[in-house]
Formats: C-alpha cells, structure tokens, sequence
C-alpha cells in the first residue's frame, strides 16, 4: 500500500519533468527557456526523490536521498538565478514578443 | 500565414510526443531490461525521452547561454534519473552517483555563469 504512494510521487514527478523539457524546446527565449525549465524540473526531480523516501523507508538509501533532495532544493535555483544574470551579461536578446527589460532600465 | 503555421507546428509536435508516449506505454520494454518491474522500465524511458529533449537544445541551440540552461538541467535530470534506478536493482551507490553529480553540476553552473558573464575565476 505505502509503495503506491511512492510510484504515484514518480509519476506527478515524471509529468513536471516532460512539460519542463518540452518548454525547453518550445520556448522562444533564452530567459522564457530557463524560467519555465528550472521550476518544473526541480519540482519534478523532488518528488521523484521523495517517492525514493517512501519506497526504500528509513534505511541507507533513504537517508541519502533526503539529503540529496535538501541540496536540489538549496542549490538549483541560486545557480540558475546566476545563470540568468551571466546570459544578461553576455547580451542574449529577448524574443519579439518580450515586453520591457527592467534589469537593464535598472544598471543605467 | 504565419498564425496558422504557429497551429501547425504546435498540433505536430502534439501528434509526435503523443505518439511517442503511446509507443512506450504499449511496446514491451521490460523485455529489453530484464528488470521484474514493468512501471520502473517505462518511467526510465520516460526520462530518457526527456533527454533526448535537452540534447537537441544542447545541439541547436543559438547562442552560448542556451547550451549552458541545458547542460545545466540535464544535471538535475540525471539525479531523479539515479533515484529511480536505485529502486528496481537494489543497489545502493546509484544515490552516491545522484548527490556527486548534484554537487558537480551546481559548481558547473557556476562556471558557466562566470564565463557568461565575461568576468575571470578570481574577480
């Protein structure tokens, strides 16, 4: 009974997973690419681990994967904030459809 | 013009993903991997299908930064990746390779920015 928790987790996490690599490929813009992607994907990726937890229970392979969720949680989105600020910085367009720039209204 | 050529792309790339979802769920793949677990064996193909996704991001892609979002959540992609396949082998070490690659892929990125952004490792 607690393994069906556990794969409907893998399940919920391997939809997020598809719908953010299909908006990696749709997507028109580098910025509208890697706000779609990162969000789901780590979400995804999350619930994946947590299934993990459910299955394997409290042993050594459960207690590794809650550490490795913690530090998905931690780090993904600080390093992809930073990726954003380096493809800025590096002059990547917007799209045609891409309304205002705020960040660099702000640098002037 | 250009309007319905925006549908038709969209209900194309529909029809394929679906078809390729559809050959997953009814090909009998858990012959080819010897697993005991017919869900674990789609849910790995799943995945794969996801990186096939990023990979042709990573081939296209038009300027520097696309190639390194893409790098970037492939790495976060392998991790769930390990965490399913610690399930159906019983090993434990595929969570080792999962927190190793997290730790590689966040000071990756942060590289990647850095050269993005123009700027030396020291600064």
């Amino acid at each position: 009974m607690i393994e069906l928790a556990g794969y409907a987790f893998i399940i919920l996490g391997l939809c997020f997973d598809l719908i953010g690599c299909i908006a990696i490929v749709r997507l028109p813009d580098v910025y509208s690419r890697l706000l779609a992607a990162i969000k789901s994907v780590v979400f995804g990726t999350t619930c994946m681990l947590l299934g993990t937890i459910i299955i394997k229970g409290l042993s050594a392979t459960g207690v590794k994967a809650f550490l490795c969720m913690i530090f998905i949680i931690m780090t993904a989105p600080s390093a992809a904030s930073a990726l954003a600020r380096g493809a800025h910085a590096s002059g990547a367009k917007l799209s045609e459809e891409g309304v205002c720039d705020k960040y660099e209204d702000d640098k002037k | 013009m250009t309007k319905h050529s925006k549908y038709i792309t969209w209900f194309l790339g529909l029809l394929i993903i679906s078809a390729i979802l559809f050959v997953i769920s009814i090909y009998p793949i858990e012959s080819m991997l010897r697993w005991q677990s017919p869900f674990l064996s789609r849910c790995f193909f799943i995945i794969m299908l996801c990186f096939a996704f990023c990979l042709l991001r990573l081939m296209l892609g038009p300027s520097a930064a696309d190639r390194a979002i893409a790098a970037d959540i492939m790495g976060i992609l392998i991790v769930g990746f390990c965490a399913v396949l610690s399930i159906p082998t019983g090993r434990d070490w595929y969570i080792d390779i999962a927190i190793a690659w997290a730790l590689q892929s966040f000071i990756g990125a942060l590289a990647l920015a850095k050269f993005l952004e123009g700027k030396g490792f020291d600064d």
